[in-house]
């Protein structure tokens, strides 16, 4: 099925998301779309989704216009879509899930489950899924849950399959065995659109990319252009992919965290026996899939915890069992991972937001009144400092785009002297540009004598920033490694093979995959 | 190709749990220590007569007579015992099963009643009087309770359960009144709890008011509405307007002979029978049916029925509707079986009661059903032992459904998990 999208153009109010997009996909091809975040590659995908209804242009199917209403529209017309957050109801089966919408039904309505059990078996076995149809989703790996989503378009006959952003949330290993079905799915004749902002699939997996940029065809590239140029087709400009980067002029160990436990509400241990330390100077990344005790570990360093034992000390001083307050109080500077929810507070402005840990404290505080004119005047020497983008010091927060949100959150913590620094996911959903500059300030801090603790799940951003790196688990230490240690031991450690266990495998692997990656 | 972001939320190493819940063994404790006092040491001392069957049943079963004390006694035991394996069963790190809250109960509720009735005037009860009309008093909860699944289980909070009882409990008594028929009278109350359904979709779906807040503003406005007609109109006039036939009670041949629970269970109205279908049709429909799919997934995940081509909104209309209908036979319940008139107010917050039992039956219809039945169970408990004259004061007793409302709902059976997009509305893009 050939595919075709004449001039779209998608307007929110004044803002213009897609401006005149042309894109042809053929059949039998990968065709990737390359944007970074917020460049209009999700408004484009849910206009041709039928989610979204186009201001201007039109789609065409095997050269026919066609007009979707919704997305049932376009599912009739052959188009399936796998979304970046899965569209599946949590408590259900995978066949109740597969069945919604397009249910095979028996006399008087009743659900005929078994026919939707052996469509599932059919395409399992066809594809080598090894999906169980009576496995309920919230149960089952998020690459497991991928390929329901997948058999859910391909139970419905789509020959052109979205994927958007498939690889976010997914381990190495499942990354992989997700570009494996795609070659099988293309080897079936099915068109498949695969967006994403990362640079090295994007070249393995694609036959013809083309790049986004705010909301407009920049142009094709070849996938075997280096990612050198595509990332500066992408951004506008070149861009440095490197991090210029002293070695690290480690001092003495101010940090240390010895035999932590965390428990969750549930009685689950979450963060298990961690002991580590950290020393002036220096970055340790801690690395890890999600959901394996990283923000358990950072919450419990902030007090935010409450079933916890064992020991953090910062220049001597427990924090276990402190108020956060306190803990902030001691030089603790922590970026969480979630900004727009724990970062910031949305509604209030820059300026107020740049001063939430520092509120009640002089200059800004003198009593109980506050001193707006100097809460101003930090905010303009830091919105300078940091190259925030917002139309003024008094705009709320949350109207600000995720690169700017994070460099407020970041200007807001290093704004005062730290004896620790903790950063989670720093540039998650940031722009390259941001990026860039994040990091910049992240080692300038760490120059500046601080320990820092990054907590990545971006193996790219790990090996960018750390000096040394500390795999977590299912809430274990699988062992600190040094800052460039390869992806192949990361991966091992990271999927549960202790560090010196990981290490010699890797020995043994490194060269036939050094071949193989070609 | 190894560069990624990653996730993976696996399943934690431990098995055992290690944050210990003290709550459930403290207040087992708490309760078999009080039945120690009361039940045992404070026993009477002379037999309970507990009667199973009807002189006037074709098959009379024996009445069971036991001694109080000994009674009070093994009881305690049995609580205490349960309660202090509860504690060594939390101390190990486990959880405390199921079946020991279901014994615990049956226990308490065996050890209070030979307790209370042997403390009465007359130190005899009819059992199955006490299990037959707590049925009765079930039909409107369970109505209610029904009600409140097909709202939310859709995804749309129904506080609005009290208003839809009591309009149908309104238009049933003046339909019938003025048609002479109890038919036109239970159309009529459907009629009317869609209607008050109908406010609380248009609202809260189309104009995303706060469905808590349209809930309750509805059951004022009926009470409001209701109580100025009842005290203008009807009271003027009720030979005309407040006088609705009766729906007598059927007996089901055969099965209501069998003895103990053919009493119980068949001799109802055609509101009680009609409340059975009502219970098996939606659990079959909401578990078995490409409508109940649709429900279930529109409550759950909005979005994802979205993008799967259902009409999220136009579901959850529907639903609303006929959860209105449901509440609507409910309300009938009052003034067709109950009372034949309408009275200001007259369901004096069963509306909440169904609510409650829709939370502890944990958004299944069976659940609800069983919940139901519990209350009506506490509520009818209360009128015959006024009746029999304990020595509990009569104000005491009538708290008793409403303590049990709250014991239930604060948890005493585990987590209750609500549908994960009930009370917020579906917004497209």
């Amino acid at each position: 099925m050939k595919l075709e999208l004449q001039g779209i153009t998608k307007r929110f109010g004044s803002l213009v998301a897609n401006d005149h997009i042309d894109l042809v996909v053929e059949p039998g091809q990968v065709h990737s779309l390359l944007g970074e975040n917020g460049a209009g590659k999700s408004t484009l995908m849910n206009v041709l989704y039928g989610l979204y209804e186009p201001t201007e242009g039109r789609i065409l199917v095997n050269g026919e216009p066609v007009s979707f209403n919704g997305p049932g529209d376009a599912m009739a017309a052959g188009i399936g879509m796998v979304h970046q957050h899965f569209m599946l109801v949590p408590v259900f089966t995978v066949a109740e899930n597969v069945a919604l919408g397009n249910e095979a039904t028996k006399a008087g309505g009743m659900l005929n489950l078994n026919q939707t059990r052996a469509k599932i078996k059919q395409i399992s076995d066809q594809y080598g899924f090894d999906v169980d149809p009576d496995a309920v989703i919230e149960d089952l790996p998020v690459g497991v849950q991928q390929r329901v989503e997948i058999i859910k378009a391909l139970v419905r006959d789509a020959e052109v399959l979205i994927l958007d952003e498939p690889t976010a949330v997914l381990t190495p290993k499942e990354t992989d065995e997700l570009l494996a079905i795609i070659a099988q799915l293309k080897s079936d004749g099915k068109s498949i659109v695969f967006i994403s902002h990362k640079l090295r699939e994007v070249k393995q997996v694609s036959d013809i990319i083309t790049v986004i940029r705010r909301g407009k065809v920049v142009g094709d590239a070849d996938p075997m252009a280096s990612t050198t140029e595509l990332a500066s087709m992408m951004v506008g400009r070149a861009v440095s992919l490197t991090l210029d980067k002293a070695p690290a002029q480690p001092g003495e160990a101010t940090f240390r965290i010895e035999d932590l436990t965390v428990h969750a509400p549930n009685g689950q241990r979450v963060v298990d026996g961690l002991s580590l330390e950290i020393r002036r100077g220096e970055i340790l990344a801690v690395a890890g899939v999600q959901g394996n005790g990283q923000t358990e570990l950072t919450e419990a360093i902030l007090g935010l915890q409450d079933h916890t034992a064992g020991s953090i000390t910062l220049e001597g001083q427990e924090l276990l069992g402190r108020s956060v307050k306190d803990i902030i109080r001691a030089g603790v500077g922590f970026v969480p991972e979630d900004r727009s929810v724990e970062g910031l507070v949305g509604p209030f402005s820059v300026a107020e937001n740049l001063i939430l840990n520092r509120y009640d404290q002089p200059p800004f505080a003198k009593g109980l009144a506050m001193k707006p004119s100097l809460i101003e005047q930090n905010a303009q020497e830091k919105i300078g400092e940091f190259d925030v983008r917002t139309q003024s010091a008094h705009a709320a927060a949350g109207t600000l785009s995720g690169g700017n949100q994070q460099k407020v959150v970041m200007a807001r913590e290093l704004s005062r002297p730290l004896k620790l620094f903790i950063a989670s996911q720093p540039t998650r959903g940031v722009d390259v540009g941001s990026i860039e500059f994040l990091h910049k300030r992240i080692v300038a801090e760490r120059d500046g004598g601080t320990p820092v603790m990054i907590v990545s799940t971006e193996l790219d951003e790990v090996l960018e920033l750390a000096d040394r790196i500390a795999v977590l688990y299912r809430g274990r230490l699988m062992g600190i490694v040094p800052g460039k240690t390869s992806r192949d031991a990361l991966g091992l450690m990271m999927a549960g093979m202790p560090a010196e266990e990981a290490l010699g495998h890797e020995e043994q692997l490194g060269t036939d995959r050094e071949s193989g990656e070609q | 190709m190894s560069a990624a972001t990653l996730t993976a939320p696996e399943a934690g190493s431990s098995t055992v749990s290690e944050v210990r819940n003290w709550k459930t063994p403290v207040m087992l404790a708490v309760l078999a220590v009080a039945a120690l006092l009361v039940f045992a040491i404070g026993a009477p001392s002379n037999n309970v007569t507990f009667r199973l069957t009807a002189e006037s049943d074709p098959i009379v079963l024996p009445a069971i007579v036991v001694s109080a004390p000994v009674t009070g006694w093994i009881c305690a035991v049995v609580l205490l015992a349960a309660a202090a394996w509860s504690f060594l069963r939390v101390r190990a790190g486990r959880p405390v099963p199921g079946w020991l809250l279901a014994v615990f109960a049956v226990f308490f509720v065996a050890g209070f009643l030979t307790w209370v009735v042997g403390s009465a005037r007359t130190p005899n009860l009819a059992l199955y009087g006490l299990l037959a009309g707590s049925v009765t008093l079930a039909v409107p909860l369970i109505f209610g309770s029904l009600s409140g699944v097909l709202c939310e289980r859709s995804g749309v909070i129904n506080i609005a359960i009290e208003g839809q009882l009591l309009f149908g409990a309104f238009a049933a008594a003046i339909a019938g009144s003025l048609s002479g028929s109890a038919f036109v009278g239970l159309l009529a109350a459907v009629i009317a709890g869609v209607m008050v359904s109908a406010v609380l979709a248009v609202f809260s779906i189309k104009y995303i008011v706060n469905q808590v807040i349209v809930g309750v503003v509805l059951n004022v406005l009926v009470s409001g509405l209701t109580g100025f007609l009842f005290s203008t109109v009807m009271s003027a006039d009720s030979a005309t307007w407040n006088s609705p036939p009766r729906l007598a009670p059927i007996s089901i041949p055969v099965l209501s002979d069998i003895p103990v629970i053919g009493p119980i269970l068949f001799e109802q109205s055609i509101v009680g029978y009609l409340m059975y279908i009502a219970v098996a049709v939606i659990y079959v429909g909401l578990y078995h049916t490409k409508w109940g799919l649709r429900t279930r997934a529109v409550g759950e995940h909005p979005k994802a029925a979205d993008t799967v081509g259902v009409k999220v909104n136009r579901t959850r209309f529907t639903n609303v509707l006929l959860a209105g209908a449901v509440a609507g036979l409910g309300g009938a319940f009052f003034t067709l079986v109950l009372v034949s008139s309408f009275g200001r107010d007259m369901t004096a917050g069963q509306g909440y009661i169904a609510l409650a039992a829709l939370i502890f039956g944990r958004w299944n219809p069976l659940g609800a059903f069983f919940a139901a039945l519990l209350f009506g169970f506490a509520t009818n408990l209360q009128s015959v032992l006024s009746f029999l004259g304990t020595p509990v004061p009569n104000q005491f007793l009538a708290m008793l459904p409403y303590v049990v409302t709250i014991f239930a709902v604060a948890g005493l059976v585990g987590k209750s998990r609500a549908p994960a997009s009930n009370g917020i509305p579906y917004i497209k893009g």
